[in-house]
């Protein structure tokens, strides 16, 4: 139980949030809330914002306008208790469980801890027998499980995870869905973006449909894939090119 | 002909019999040369790391004097060192002119400029990647920049290489701060200088030999870091 017992930084507020890039404005006056619980998928065509507003929620980028805000009685410790997974992922150059020790030790993790930290995240992950492996040598599904292992060393109450797997092949994205699983299953809440409607349909509790820069619709995953409120989303659902 | 084939087979009986004043002068050449790399190296790499991820009012400017100076010319650089170092210059009462040390302050002045572009290119490159990563770890810049000196380690080492390459095979900088001092400041470069002026064309051959293997194992190294660095980074 990677959160159990501990005060909770979320809610997560995000306020009339705009990002505009080189004038072209990107994400407009967009506001909800993450909430304890439940899986929430982003959902859209690509280009809609989603990686944007997940970066937005991470603190990576600054909005334009409105406001990102954490607030849970334990919201001064937001920064080190979110990790994120991006659609590439950026290993560093040395072995797997090098890989897990450094992002341990730029949380202060000390070094007794580590050991049986790195050990359960890599064996969560199924990386287990690769520990000494160099990590650039993995495959493309491995290392994003390796990205998702040392983003969960660090028990984040929540993990945010842009296209995870958006350049992998069926097998190595159910390998990556499980781990997803098995990090909800600990007790991390998980914001995640895909344009893949099976894998929403498979990983969601809740969906919010993003569609040019704008939130149009935010639903319980049931409602959203049997009856979306809105003409984009329905659309979107029934397999028609949405751009 | 018949010269320059027996001078180049006295060369190689020199080189071969590993001779006494031939050694002294590679052995002295090594050592200044590896010394002002090193210390090069240590001003280099973080100068050119902090220039990668900092930003300040006149970088670009900073960064195109960098480039600039990777083309110094030795007998400028030389010539500097040796006002600096004469004894009515202001470091003159340091007493380091026609030393090996002030070989060294020559050669790392101009090696300094190699390593620091060299690994501000590699460490600007390497942040694009890795920016966003390293923030979402919750690294600060301090760590960031230390990370990207270790990560880029196989390219920092070409550099290396590089400025090493300089250094060695340099002639105007330390002829003019060593004087070419038999067993006190005569480096392989300088002595071939003199020797073939003085006729001596059996030692010169035998250190522009061992100069020219140097250079090719240098050369050899850097190609095989190379190929290491783009086999790890796929």
């Amino acid at each position: 139980m990677a959160t159990a017992g501990r005060a909770s930084i979320l809610p997560l507020r995000l306020e009339g949030v705009s990002y505009t890039r080189g004038g072209h404005s990107l994400l407009h006056d967009v506001t909800f809330a993450v909430t304890e619980g439940a899986s929430t998928i982003v959902l859209g065509p690509n280009g809609a914002g989603k990686s944007l507003l997940l970066k937005l929620c991470h603190g990576l980028l600054r909005p334009a306008a409105g406001r990102v805000a954490w607030l849970g009685p334990a919201a001064a410790q937001a920064g080190e208790r979110q990790a994120m997974v991006f659609q590439r992922p950026v290993l560093l150059r040395r072995s797997v469980a090098a890989n897990v020790a450094y992002a341990l030790r730029l949380r202060g993790v000390c070094r007794d801890e580590r050991s049986d930290r790195i050990r359960q995240a890599l064996e969560m992950a199924g990386l287990l027998p690769l520990a000494g492996r160099y990590a650039r040598v993995l495959s493309g599904g491995e290392q994003q499980r390796l990205a998702l292992a040392r983003a969960w060393a660090s028990r984040p109450e929540v993990l945010f995870l842009d296209e995870p797997t958006a350049n992998l092949d069926p097998a190595a994205t159910r390998a990556v869905e499980e781990v997803i699983q098995l990090c909800r299953a600990s007790g991390t809440k998980i914001v995640m973006t895909t344009h893949d409607l099976g894998q929403a349909r498979r990983l969601a509790d809740e969906v919010l449909f993003l569609h040019r820069g704008r939130l149009i619709e935010r639903a319980p995953a049931a409602r959203f894939f049997d009856l979306p409120a809105m003409p984009a989303a329905r659309a979107y659902i029934r397999g028609e090119l949405l751009w | 002909m018949d010269e320059l084939s027996g001078a180049l087979q006295m060369a190689l009986v020199l080189i071969g019999r590993m001779d006494p004043g031939l050694i002294e002068i590679v052995w002295l050449s090594l050592q200044v040369s590896v010394t002002a790399v090193l210390i090069a190296s240590v001003i280099g790499f973080p100068l050119g790391a902090g220039l990668a991820l900092g930003r300040f009012p006149g970088h670009k400017l900073v960064i195109v004097l960098l480039n600039a100076l990777m083309g110094l010319p030795p007998v400028v650089v030389g010539l500097t060192v040796y006002l600096l170092l004469s004894r009515s210059g202001p470091l003159g009462e340091l007493g380091l002119l026609f030393t090996p040390t002030a070989m060294i302050i020559a050669q790392c002045i101009l090696v300094t400029p190699i390593i620091s572009a060299l690994t501000r290119q590699t460490i600007e490159d390497l942040w694009s990647e890795y920016e966003e990563q390293l923030r979402s770890l919750g690294a600060g810049r301090g760590r960031a920049l230390l990370t990207l000196l270790w990560e880029g380690r196989y390219s920092l080492f070409t550099a290396v290489l590089a400025g090493f390459g300089r250094a060695i095979a340099e002639v105007g900088a330390v002829l003019i701060v060593g004087g070419n001092i038999t067993h006190a400041t005569r480096v392989m470069t300088t002595s071939i200088a003199l020797e073939t002026a003085k006729g001596n064309l059996e030692l010169a051959l035998a250190l522009g030999i061992v100069l020219i293997s140097l250079a090719l194992i240098i050369n050899a190294a850097v190609y095989l870091t190379k190929d290491l660095v783009f086999r790890y980074s796929n």
